[in-house]
Parts: C-alpha cells; sequence; structure tokens
C-alpha cells in the first residue's frame, strides 16, 4: 500500500497546474481545488489505517534505494498530521470558496489563489512525509512560497508591510536550515534521516550539539517559540479570514513537526531539552500576557497561538512517552481549534465590519448562530473540561508531574497559568463583542450561511476529539512509542541494513 | 579517497559574504535586504561545496576509478537551493517595487498597532468597556425592586387606565 504516500503530494501539485491552465474560469478552479483536496483527505485517511495496521509505509522516489535516493516516509505521527491538515484545508478552502461567491470575486486576484492554496497543500504535505533532511527543505521552501503569495495577496500597503517582515524572517530561517543542512552533510555525509539517526551518534558530542542548535533555530523561527516569536502577531492578522486561518493552523506546526521527529530521530541524548523546557515556559506566558493586552480580535488569537505552541514544545522537552503522546495530541487539538476561532474571527468581520473590540458589541443578539461558534472553540482552547483542549492539557500536565524536575513543575504551574488567563481573554473578547452593547450601531451586513458550515465543521471536529478521545489517545501513544524505538521508522526505510528498496549497489564509497 | 579537509580560501570567502550578507539585512531598505539575503545564500553555497570534499574528476561511472571522483550530492544540493533562491528573490524584489509604488519608498515600516497599545497603556487610558461586566451595581440597586417597596409607578399601563393614572403620577411626585 505505499503508493499512497506520495500523492498527498503529488495531487495538489497536479491540480495546481490544472488549476492555473483555468486561471480564466474560477468555478472550474473551484471544483478542481475541492476534488483534489477531499482526494487528499481520502487518501490521509487510508494512511492512517495502513500505517497503524501494518508500520511506516516508505516509498523510494525514483526507485533509487534509500540513502542515495529521496526517500518519502509515512509513519503514525505523520499520517495524522496529513489528516488533520487535509481536513483544515479543505474546510479552509470551502470557507473561502463561500466568501468568493458571497463577495461576487470581484477585486480579488482569485486566478491566482486556488493554485497557490494547492501548491501550499503539497508543501505541508512534503514536509510531513519527507524521510530525508534536503527534501524537508524543499518541502519548507514550497510551502514558504506559496504563504508569500497568499499573505500578500492583493498587495495593499498594510499586507505588504507585514508581508517584508514575514518574508525576510522566513528567508533567515530558511538560511539557518540550510547552514544546518551543509554542516550535517560535512560531519555525516548524508542527510536521509534513518541513517542520520544512526551516524550522529557516532560523532563528536559537541559537533553534535552545534549542529542540533542550528537546526532547532530554524524550525523555531517556523514554529514561533519564544525568543523567535515577535514576526507571528505582527505578520498574521493582516492577511485575509481564510489565508490567516490556514497559516495559524497550518504552518506553525510544520516547525512543531520538524522538532518533534529532529528530537525524537536525530539528537535522542536530549542535551537541549532544559533549553526547550525553558522556552516553552516563557513561550506560554509571553504569549499568552500579549494575548491579553491586545484588543483586536485577530490579533489576540495570533497572541494565544503563540502562548499554546509552548505547550507543545513543553511535551516535546519532557522527551517522555506520555509528553511526546500528549503533544502529538495538542498539536491535532490546536490545529483545529486555532484554525476554526480564525474562522469566526473573518465572520465577525463580515458581521461587525471590523475585529477591533472597541467598536464591536452586542453580536450575541444580532448574531446567535456566530456568537455559538465563537464560544464553544473559544472554550476549546481556553481547556475548559469537557473538550479536547483539556485532555490535551491534562495529559501534558500528567507527563509533567511525571517527570518531576523542578523546572517540570514550574512549567506545569506556566501551563496552568496560561490555561487561566487564555481564559480571561476569551471572555474578554466575548464580553465586549458579543455580551456587551456595541458603542456605535454595527453595520447591517448579513453573513452567508455557506461561511458557517465550514465553521461550524472545524468548531465541532474540535470537541469531537473529545468524544474519541480515548482512541485518539491510543494512537497518539503508539506514535509516540513508535518515535521514542526509532527502529520502526529506521528498519521500514533501510530494509537490507544500510540501504533502502530499490536499485543502488553498495558500489564505491558510502558518502551520499 | 578524495581530500576531506576544508580549503581555507573558500572557507574565508564564506566567512565574508555572509558576514557583509548580515550587515546588509539588518538595514531597512528591502533592496539592501535582498542583496544581503542573496550573498548569504551565496555563502551557504559555497559551505555546501566545502561540506562535499575537494573537487575530484566527473562522477560518472567508468570515467574513472570511483575513490577520485567529485562527491555529486552536494553540487545538486546547490543547484536547488540557488533555484529556490532565485524564485524567492525575484518574489522579494516584486514586493519592494510594490512598497516604492506605494510609499515611495521600499523600507521596511514597523507594526504601529503594538505601539499603539502601549501608548495607550502608558497613559492609563484603557478601554472603559474593560472591566465592565454588562451591569453597574448602583443602577442595579437602583432598579430592583421586591414586595416590601411601595408599588412603582410605571406609565403606559394601558389605556383603562387613562386621567385617574394621571393624576395620581401628579400628587406623588
Amino acid at each position: 500500500m505505499n503508493w499512497l504516500v506520495p500523492l498527498p503530494v503529488v495531487i495538489p501539485l497536479i491540480a495546481a497546474g490544472l488549476a492555473l491552465a483555468m486561471s480564466r474560469r474560477p468555478r472550474v478552479q473551484g471544483a478542481i481545488s475541492v476534488a483534489a483536496l477531499s482526494l487528499v483527505l481520502a487518501v490521509a485517511v487510508g494512511l492512517i489505517f495502513v500505517t497503524h495496521t501494518q508500520g511506516p509505509q516508505v516509498v523510494n522516489v525514483g526507485g533509487w534505494s534509500a540513502p542515495v535516493g529521496i526517500a518519502l516516509v509515512g509513519d503514525r505521527l505523520s499520517a495524522l498530521m496529513l489528516l488533520v491538515s487535509a481536513i483544515v484545508l479543505l474546510c479552509v478552502l470551502l470557507y473561502s470558496l463561500a466568501q468568493g461567491i458571497a463577495d461576487g470575486n470581484e477585486g480579488a486576484p482569485v486566478a491566482i489563489y486556488h493554485p497557490t492554496y494547492l501548491v501550499l497543500a503539497a508543501g505541508v504535505a512534503n514536509a510531513f512525509l519527507s524521510g530525508d533532511l534536503f527534501n524537508l527543505y524543499v518541502g519548507f521552501e514550497i510551502l514558504l512560497a506559496a504563504s508569500f503569495v497568499l499573505l500578500t495577496l492583493g498587495g495593499t500597503g498594510e499586507r505588504i508591510r507585514a508581508g517584508s517582515i514575514y518574508v525576510i524572517v522566513s528567508l533567515l530561517s530558511s538560511i539557518l536550515f540550510l547552514i544546518a543542512i551543509a554542516m550535517i552533510y560535512a560531519a555525516t555525509g548524508t542527510l536521509n534521516l534513518a541513517q542520520l539517526s544512526e551516524r550522529l551518534l557516532d560523532i563528536d558530542p559537541g559537533v553534535r550539539l552545534v549542529l542540533q542548535v542550528m537546526l532547532l533555530m530554524g524550525f523555531a523561527i517556523k514554529a514561533a517559540v519564544f525568543p523567535l516569536s515577535a514576526w507571528l502577531p505582527d505578520s498574521y492578522p493582516t492577511a485575509p479570514a481564510p489565508v490567516t486561518a490556514v497559516f495559524a493552523g497550518l504552518l506553525t506546526k510544520v516547525g512543531v513537526y520538524a522538532i518533534i521527529r529532529m528530537q525524537t530521530l536525530l539528537f535522542t541524548d536530549g542535551a537541549l531539552d532544559t533549553v526547550l523546557m525553558w522556552a516553552a515556559l516563557l513561550t506560554m506566558l509571553v504569549g499568552i500576557i500579549g494575548a491579553v493586552a491586545q484588543d483586536d480580535i485577530k490579533r489576540l488569537l495570533s497572541f494565544t497561538l503563540v502562548s499554546h505552541i509552548g505547550y507543545m514544545i513543553f511535551g516535546i522537552s519532557l522527551a517522555n512517552q506520555t509528553g511526546l503522546s500528549s503533544a502529538i495530541f495538542y498539536v491535532a487539538h490546536h490545529i483545529t481549534v486555532q484554525t476554526a476561532l480564525f474562522l469566526v474571527a473573518g465572520l465577525i468581520e463580515r458581521r461587525g465590519g471590523t475585529t477591533s473590540l472597541e467598536k464591536l458589541g452586542s453580536l450575541g443578539k444580532l448574531a446567535p448562530a456566530l456568537a455559538i461558534l465563537f464560544f464553544v472553540p473559544a472554550m476549546n482552547l481556553a481547556g475548559i473540561p469537557p473538550m479536547s483542549g483539556f485532555l490535551g492539557k491534562v495529559g501534558l500536565l500528567q507527563a509533567g508531574l511525571e517527570l518531576g524536575s523542578s523546572l517540570a513543575l514550574a512549567t506545569v504551574a506556566a501551563g496552568l497559568l496560561t490555561s487561566l488567563l487564555t481564559l480571561y481573554a476569551v471572555v474578554k473578547a466575548w464580553n465586549k463583542a458579543f455580551w456587551q452593547d456595541a458603542p456605535e450601531k454595527l453595520p447591517n451586513e448579513s453573513t452567508p450561511r455557506s461561511m458557517f458550515g465550514p465553521t461550524a465543521v472545524l468548531a465541532t471536529l474540535g470537541v469531537l476529539f473529545a468524544v474519541i478521545g480515548g482512541p485518539l489517545y491510543n494512537y497518539t501513544d503508539a506514535a509516540a512509542r513508535d518515535l521514542q524505538a526509532q527502529t520502526p521508522y529506521i528498519d521500514a526505510v533501510l530494509v537490507h541494513g544500510d540501504r533502502g528498496e530499490g536499485d543502488s549497489d553498495a558500489a564505491g564509497g558510502d558518502d551520499g | 579517497m578524495i581530500d576531506m579537509t576544508p580549503n581555507v580560501t573558500l572557507a574565508i570567502v564564506v566567512g565574508v559574504l555572509v558576514g557583509t550578507g548580515v550587515y546588509l539585512l539588518l538595514e531597512r531598505s528591502l533592496s539592501r535586504v535582498i542583496i544581503g539575503v542573496t550573498l548569504i545564500s551565496n555563502g551557504v553555497n559555497v559551505l555546501m561545496l566545502i561540506a562535499g570534499g575537494a573537487a575530484g574528476g566527473p562522477p560518472l561511472i567508468g570515467s574513472g576509478p570511483p575513490e577520485d571522483m567529485a562527491d555529486p550530492l552536494p553540487q545538486a544540493m546547490v543547484l536547488t537551493a540557488i533555484v529556490i533562491n532565485l524564485g524567492l528573490t525575484s518574489f522579494v524584489l516584486a514586493m519592494a517595487y510594490r512598497s516604492w509604488q506605494l510609499h515611495g519608498h521600499d523600507e521596511v515600516q514597523d507594526d504601529l498597532e503594538d505601539r499603539r497599545i502601549a501608548r495607550r497603556a502608558e497613559r492609563g487610558a484603557v478601554d472603559k468597556r474593560d472591566d465592565d461586566v454588562g451591569t453597574n451595581l448602583a443602577i442595579e440597586a437602583a432598579e430592583a425592586r421586591d414586595e416590601t417597596e411601595e408599588v412603582p409607578l410605571v406609565t403606559g399601563h394601558g389605556p383603562q387606565l387613562g386621567a385617574e393614572d394621571d393624576d395620581v403620577t401628579g400628587r406623588r411626585s
């Protein structure tokens, strides 16, 4: 069943080409995009079953065996990431289609929207599936290039301002990543993740630490971990609502995924666990304090996004199975909830004409459906008991207590405080936008029903994660066990000891 | 086996390219930032070549003993990195041009929103609805009534009360 593995990358890329060719027919473009992403969703479902029952699936691209050629690997972790991202991508696409129909597609360069969006989907999938460090870099570049275009869509002054900061920071993180790749190749002579995990153990610990720091810097900028997170709340809020939603949901999580992969497969000696835990603690607190100060819903949500990245980094830094498993659970929960909230923010902007909390009000009376749609994911984000946010946080806090070091306990306390402050921030937003009377009368706009659908699906999904919490935790436990054992991944890639399936005899040196 | 000792000249080239690149990256003007990014990327590309070891023969089967061949992988990676860098540079150039169209310069501007919030906090001018929970105790107490109080007067009970009601109002007030 390993033919499933490359499909999440290939289908959106082909569809992007088709959509570009159909740039004069927006309807056909929309149909192509929806069809492509639905197919990816189906593939992701298939992949999750196959990897869960038969172990990691590997494709050696072009038939070249693993360390020589490029391997695409789907294991439990990447299959889950793919599934969640496919759902989110599809929902946001439907939302933006509904928005386009409502706006009559005027003034917006939709002709490039669909192809770029599909390329973004391909880049995200490529990053999740990559079994090779350089291919991971290419995946990052694909999604970054697409995100540059989406973020500056229309080229208004504000978007160019926010976009230039985002672009420069992203370029810098890519350069750091590339330097790390060059140094890793110089030190080990390979970039295949499975082979690296064996070879990195043999090199000097000092060199290994330098390599780890370099990679971590590159990924931490992408994931918006505290000292490197200042770019995010600045650049995300200006983009169109669906774009912000998909960026907030997915792009930072690709960085988190890369950190998980790197900490479990490449650098297992735990040299930076303490640093990561400090970063997690500070990310949570600084992020949420920023959110409390904001008076614009989109900016507030961007700060909560930064803050909650801290939870995932905390789970990774614990480096035990419970911690990893809860971190993976939390990633899945947070992707859906954060995307849903940004989509709701887009709906609020349409209904109230602004996202500034100083001008909004009385939406609870005017748009009760919208109020419910905001309330459910907001409470889920804060971690109110029966919901999935609570389950994720409980898992992480338990794992922190299990470890029991004083720093872990301090981070657990910070996590609780962050959860409380998140509740304060979203309730403040809720009060001002929905509960209190508006300072001035809001415009009498109506929001199209078709935009509610995808938002509601995502909000419900966030709640549904709690209903299927048991099976989902079983799955993430298994994924975390695989990650810590490493052998399932390595054995699947390097079937013949030091070579994978495919054409390449062990001719000549072993450096490639 | 080819020589794996790094070449000093190449290492210095990397240092100079990355150093000047970082200096330019710290500038405000987008066009200088682009030149900076390009310089750094080229420096990193040279670093990648160093990672592959010294130059050897062409890596083609049959062209010589495999031990004397150059490592082809870093070259392939450098090629990919150059192409990616070309695409991204052209995008930033387009963005700089757009910024020049809109503002007459291509300087990266600050985000004003955070500064506005900080200034407002300094002035102590918090949004007056901030701590307002939608109720005011004094008003609520005045409005609250129970059966021990006199029946309050409500105007507009209905048409049947008519003129008498007006009289009552007059006397009491």
